[in-house]
This record gives structure tokens, sequence and C-alpha cells, in this order.
């Protein structure tokens, strides 16, 4: 199984896509969020990240990062440096709309495929057409 | 003159300082193209640096380097954080066990910070970042640091400067500023002009102002 961690600069907004993900893949996926500052506020905190991320690599074979903006990604990129080469090897950052990337990826996942496939799905969320069906 | 684990030291204090006294400043820069938090972010920093270094005992640079660095990566907030946190996290993994450096070696550690904030940010020269101070200000103290050291910190920091206000005209490529496209000229860049700020207290320090 490849969990998903969503990373938003607001500890709500983390939680909340983080939820829908995971409801919209039946609960078949292993999804958390994390996001705001160390004291609260709006921002992204790398330890944090770590945390979280050390926690689904223990229970996951892989994770997909989906952060939602600039800074994010690179609290994310950072985090990863802390890891062993060895579970840094099994997270990927996905380049990907975070609700709509995090929604599919977890969807993905809930199928059974591996870091690359979900990685892949997750990104191709940006292509989503909400209105025009 | 080596760079000393007390001149270390107060380098950081000095940071702290310049930081809280520009905290407006800053904040009033990143309003015209960012979020406006970029005074409050890197004044929270290093507040918290100082209360982690303060009373702390640090055998080397390297060590004293490597908590600002955890401090910049949790309590920064924005890109600055993990930008500034890289910075200090390849410094100091560069000065590990040395309680004091020549100015060639520590030209080298700043330059393997400065190679680690490309590799995470993937910003040149021109974007309208903390690089455009970073990368002449460092190539001069490569350049000048075996020569006279007052001279070599005053290029540095005179480089810096202009690095910085090169970024003024710049139409910005990264971050939450490169969302406003051309709207973004005619502003110099916080973080540009923060590491301005650093690298004048890093001079200071250096010459053995206290």
């Amino acid at each position: 199984m490849i969990g998903i961690l969503v990373v938003s600069h607001s500890a709500e907004a983390a939680r909340g896509i983080a939820l829908i993900a995971s409801q919209m893949s039946g609960g078949g996926a292993f999804v958390r969020g994390v996001g705001g500052s160390e004291d609260g506020g709006l921002g992204t905190s790398v330890p944090q990240i770590l945390e979280v991320l050390q926690e689904l690599l223990r229970a996951c074979e892989g994770v997909a990062v989906v952060p939602d903006l600039g800074s994010a990604v690179l609290s994310a990129r950072s985090a990863l440096e802390f890891l062993d080469p060895s579970e840094a090897a099994r997270v990927a950052v996905a380049d990907a709309p975070a609700l709509e990337g995090a929604m599919m990826g977890a969807v993905e996942s809930s199928l059974g495929s591996d870091l690359a496939k979900v990685v892949a799905t997750a990104e191709g969320a940006r292509n989503l057409e909400k209105t025009r069906h | 003159m080596p760079f000393t684990l007390e001149m270390g030291r107060i380098a950081l204090a000095k940071m702290d300082q310049a930081v809280e006294s520009h905290r407006e400043y800053l904040t009033e820069l990143d309003s015209a193209i960012g979020d406006a938090d970029h005074g409050i972010n890197m004044s929270r920093g290093f507040r918290k640096t100082m209360e982690k270094i303060q009373g702390a005992e640090h055998p080397d640079l390297g060590a004293l380097f490597r908590d600002v660095a955890m401090v910049m990566m949790g309590s920064v907030g924005g890109a600055s954080g993990p930008l500034y946190g890289t910075f200090f996290m390849k410094v100091s993994q560069k000065l590990a066990g040395k309680d004091q450096v020549e100015l060639p070696q520590l030209a080298e550690a700043l330059q393997e910070g400065l190679n680690g904030i490309v590799a995470l940010g993937k910003a040149q020269v021109g974007d309208k970042t903390m690089v455009d101070t970073l990368v002449p200000a460092l190539s001069t103290l490569a350049a000048e640091a075996e020569g006279d050291e007052r001279s070599a910190w005053d290029k540095t920091v005179a480089a810096a400067e202009q690095g910085m206000t090169s970024t003024i005209p710049l139409v910005a490529r990264k971050g939450r500023a490169s969302y406003l496209g051309e709207r973004s000229a005619g502003h110099q860049d916080p973080g540009a002009t923060s590491t301005y700020l650093l690298l004048n207290c890093l001079r200071a320090a250096a010459l053995g102002e206290s």
C-alpha cells in the first residue's frame, strides 16, 4: 500500500483534504495531512512533516507527498533530506493540485498500485475537468 | 584571523538584531510582491534560534550551525525556512568538528550552503531570489579569501548589495511573487534583502566586531 501525505500551509486544509481523499478512495488508502507552522499559524514545518512521513513509512511500502504550494514543496523536499537513503527512496513528491492530486492518488493506491503509478495518477489530476461534462 | 566559534555566536546575535530592526522593512518589501510575512518569519526564526543557542554548549561551528538549521526548518514557516535551514545545514556539515576555520574554508562552507539552496529551490541568478545576492557575494569571497581579510569582506558585502538591488527590475520566476508576472518588476526581493543583511552581520563578526 502506498500512503498519501498532503502537505498544506494550513493544518485545517491538510486535514480536510486528507479526509476527502480518504473517503473518495473508499477508506482503502492511507492518507494523512500535515500543515501549519509550529506555532499554529499558516506555514509549513519540516520537523512536523518529517514526523508524519516517518509514521506513514512505517505503515506503507511507499509514500506519495502532495504539497499545496511552493514552500510546502521546499519543506517536503527538505524533510526527505533527514531520511535514510533507503527510506527516502520510498518517497516521491507529486507535482499535482493538492486536493485533486491527493484524491486521485488515494484512489490509485486503493487499487494496489505502486509508488510510480500513484504519483503519475496524482499528477494526471491537473487535467481533471470539473464543468465541461 | 580565523573565524571562531565565538564569532559564529556573535554573527548569529547580530543577525537576530538586524532582522529584528528590519522586520517592518522586510515585511513591507514582501507585501509588495509576496505574502507580507518575511519580516515576521525571519524575526521569529532568529528569536527562536537565539533561545536555542543561548546557554547551550556547542563543541564546534558545525554543531552551532546545525542548531540554527533545525530551528529555521521548523519555525520560519514560509519558503525561507527550508531555504535558510538547508543553507545552515550544508554549512554545518562542512564545518563539522571545527571550532575555527580560515577564511578560504569558511568561503567553501558558505558555497556549500548556496549549493544546497540551489538544489532545493532550483533558482538561478536572475530569478529574483536570495540566490541573486548569494552568488555574486560568495564568488567574490572565494576569489578574495586569500588576500586581505577586511578588503575581502568589504568587497563581498558590496557584491551582495549589488546583487540585492539587481533584483529590483527583475520579473520573479520563483515563489508567490512569480504569480504576479510582470507586476513583480520594480520591487526589491525580500529574500535577497534578508540575505544581504545576514552577510553583513557575518562580515562584522568575522572582522572581530563584537
